[in-house]
């Protein structure tokens, strides 16, 4: 039997990645990666509806920040393990995304994207008024004595970050690649069509908007003992909700790998710049790429690579 | 305890409230509800007349009415530049809605950006001889800084009416979203008539924003409120008939002032989302709307 080529990558970047908790000793590469990681979940969780279904999510912090507070919530009343928040924080943000679905039935297009954008909206100012999570003051979050078979608590969230996201990465490829996939597309392309031509469309879009639902809160469960504060700024921060889409965009939405592309580069050179010169400039250099690609390369950067091997292909023949 | 005082002030703080609101939904109820196009950068174009208001005031100051006034062409030739742009990269190619609003979003996300890298977030106000003053009537309380901004909206909305129900080119823009082919046999390029109009949407935001900092201090992310609740009011109001958003602007306005008096203001920025999500789920056409 042929060993699929993707698992085998699959392999190689788990067992790097766990090499790379051994070597590196400075810390500062995992908040880096960490970081670059989690936006990297968030784009392929939007990808999932936003890329296959062409639903447009502008509410992605909301579901990332349902994540983060349900950790924050459950961890101050129970202290439960970070296995069971992160399971918590899929079920109930699944439970939101499928609420999401729900309202693609009476939603279309641009009504949807403005619903999603007013729903995380709804949920800032609820949290804002919670006070048992901190309200809008905030609260500190403790992170977990012992640290499994790391060296310290940033590498274990490190290496669980990295397990997520090619999970996360798995499950788009599966729903791009298989029946789903096609499904999807249709719906993309022409609902109603794909309607009268038998395709559950329905059904379809409640996979995908749970999908998505659900990797997004997964993605935020962990953050919490990432930060150690938590207020509803950085939760529910505008630059997530950016991110999730201008990753994407800049990487390719119709195929799985493009936000994978576009969440590494975006992420790169993200760090970079903050890094480098402000963090202020690397907000800006996410929002003048995002317009830049939608103007000039819709099909990001997977299309301009596509474009690029068909003209050559033209020459040659 | 309810008190018929209590409940009289909050209904006079409503109606100016929301008569502000008008002003702020008016670009967005000529751009959405009339052409289509979905700015939800318009309230970030609002935030920009604040600072534009702010800057002036601070160093000559300058009424900030007249500020805003003043400005509205700047804010024109800055609307009919971005709708060129949006012509070209996504009308025209058939684009415009999943991809134009991204565009959109982005855009508003680069003046956010920029006004904070300039700014920074310190909130900013302006100074007017009338801030700060009351009127007393009875027991009705109007602070100048409520009332003014509200009877400026009041004028700019009844100049917006009048022009386009009055004028060939108001009229015009009335149609393109209706009948471009009818439009175009009367004589209108579908392609000017767009221009014009998100450039008048554009210059509203100008006197909307010189009318936002009067009643608050400002900063630079101030403006993403207001997407929920512009976005219920145009809606509400049924999608580009501007009377019938100045309605809704009132409406929201005084719901929003008895939730803040009555359960304190931190629930307010929730009432015009949530009442754009009960809208969109049950009656999408809104309540002056035709279904």
């Amino acid at each position: 039997m042929k060993i699929d080529k993707f698992w085998l990558s699959v392999l190689v970047i788990l067992i790097a990645g766990f090499a790379f908790t051994k070597l590196a000793d400075n810390e500062f590469y995992f908040f880096t990666t960490y970081v670059v990681l989690q936006g990297l979940i968030m784009a392929v969780a939007w990808n999932i509806l936003g890329g296959f279904t062409g639903y447009v999510n502008f509410g992605s912090a909301g579901f990332f920040a349902v994540g983060v507070y349900t950790t924050v919530a459950l961890n101050k009343a129970f202290g439960l393990p970070l296995p069971v928040l992160l399971l918590a924080a899929g079920v109930i943000c699944g439970l939101l995304g499928l609420a999401a679905g729900y309202l693609t039935l009476r939603l279309k297009g641009v009504y949807f994207a403005i619903a999603t954008l007013a729903t995380a909206l709804v949920l800032e100012t609820i949290v804002n008024n919670w006070k048992f999570v901190g309200g809008a003051a905030g609260t500190y979050v403790l992170q977990p004595k012992g640290s499994f078979i790391f060296d310290n608590y940033i590498e274990l969230l490190f290496m669980l970050m990295l397990v997520l996201a090619v999970a996360a990465t798995a499950i788009s490829r599966y729903l791009s690649s298989s029946r789903i996939g096609q499904g999807l597309a249709a719906i993309r392309d022409d609902e109603v069509a794909a309607e009268c031509m038998g395709v559950p469309t329905l059904r379809l879009k409640l996979i995908s908007t749970t999908a998505m639902g659900a990797l997004m809160g997964i993605a935020g469960a962990p953050f919490p003992f990432f930060v150690t504060f938590v207020d509803p700024v950085s939760a529910f921060a505008l630059v997530i909700a950016v991110n999730a889409i201008a990753m994407p965009m800049i990487g390719g939405t119709a195929v799985w790998y493009g936000p994978v592309i576009g969440a590494l580069l975006l992420g790169a050179i993200q760090e970079t710049a903050t890094v480098t010169i402000s963090s202020e400039l690397n907000l800006l250099i996410v929002g003048v790429m995002l317009v830049l690609f939608i103007t000039l390369a819709p099909k990001g950067i997977v299309g301009l690579i596509q474009d690029y091997k068909k003209k050559k292909g033209a020459n040659n023949g | 305890m309810i008190t018929l005082e209590l409940f009289l002030n909050a209904v006079v703080a409503g109606l100016m409230l929301g008569g502000f609101y008008a002003a702020v939904a008016l670009g967005l109820s000529i751009t959405f509800g009339q052409l289509d196009i979905v700015n939800i950068a318009h309230p970030t174009f609002v935030i920009l007349g604040s600072f534009v208001a702010y800057i002036l005031n601070q160093n000559f100051g300058i009424d900030p009415v007249l500020i805003g006034v003043v400005f509205m062409p700047v804010f024109y030739l800055i609307g009919t530049t971005l709708y060129r742009v949006y012509y070209v990269s996504f009308e025209r190619t058939g684009q415009e809605s999943l991809s134009g609003l991204a565009f959109f979003f982005g855009l508003m996300f680069i003046i956010e950006v920029v006004l904070i890298l300039t700014f920074g977030v310190d909130y900013r106000l302006v100074n007017a001889a009338y801030i700060g003053k009351t009127l007393h009537i009875g027991f009705l309380d109007m602070p100048f800084r409520m009332l003014v901004p509200a009877i400026a909206a009041t004028i700019m909305t009844g100049a917006v009416v009048l022009y386009m129900t009055k004028t060939f080119m108001g009229k015009a823009i009335m149609a393109v979203s209706q009948d471009r082919l009818a439009l175009q046999l009367m004589g209108a390029d579908p392609i000017k008539v767009k221009r014009i109009a998100l450039g008048i949407a554009i210059a509203t935001a100008s006197l909307a924003g010189a009318l936002l900092i009067i009643i608050q201090p400002v900063e630079p992310s101030v403006g993403r409120l207001y997407i929920g609740r512009i976005f219920a009011i145009v809606v509400l109001g049924g999608m580009g008939s501007i009377s019938g958003t100045f309605v809704a602007a009132i409406l929201i306005g005084v719901v929003e002032s008895f939730i803040a008096t009555f359960y304190g203001p931190s629930w307010a920025p929730a009432v015009g989302f949530g009442i754009l999500l009960l809208t969109l789920a049950i009656r999408p056409q809104g309540i002056f709307g035709r279904a």
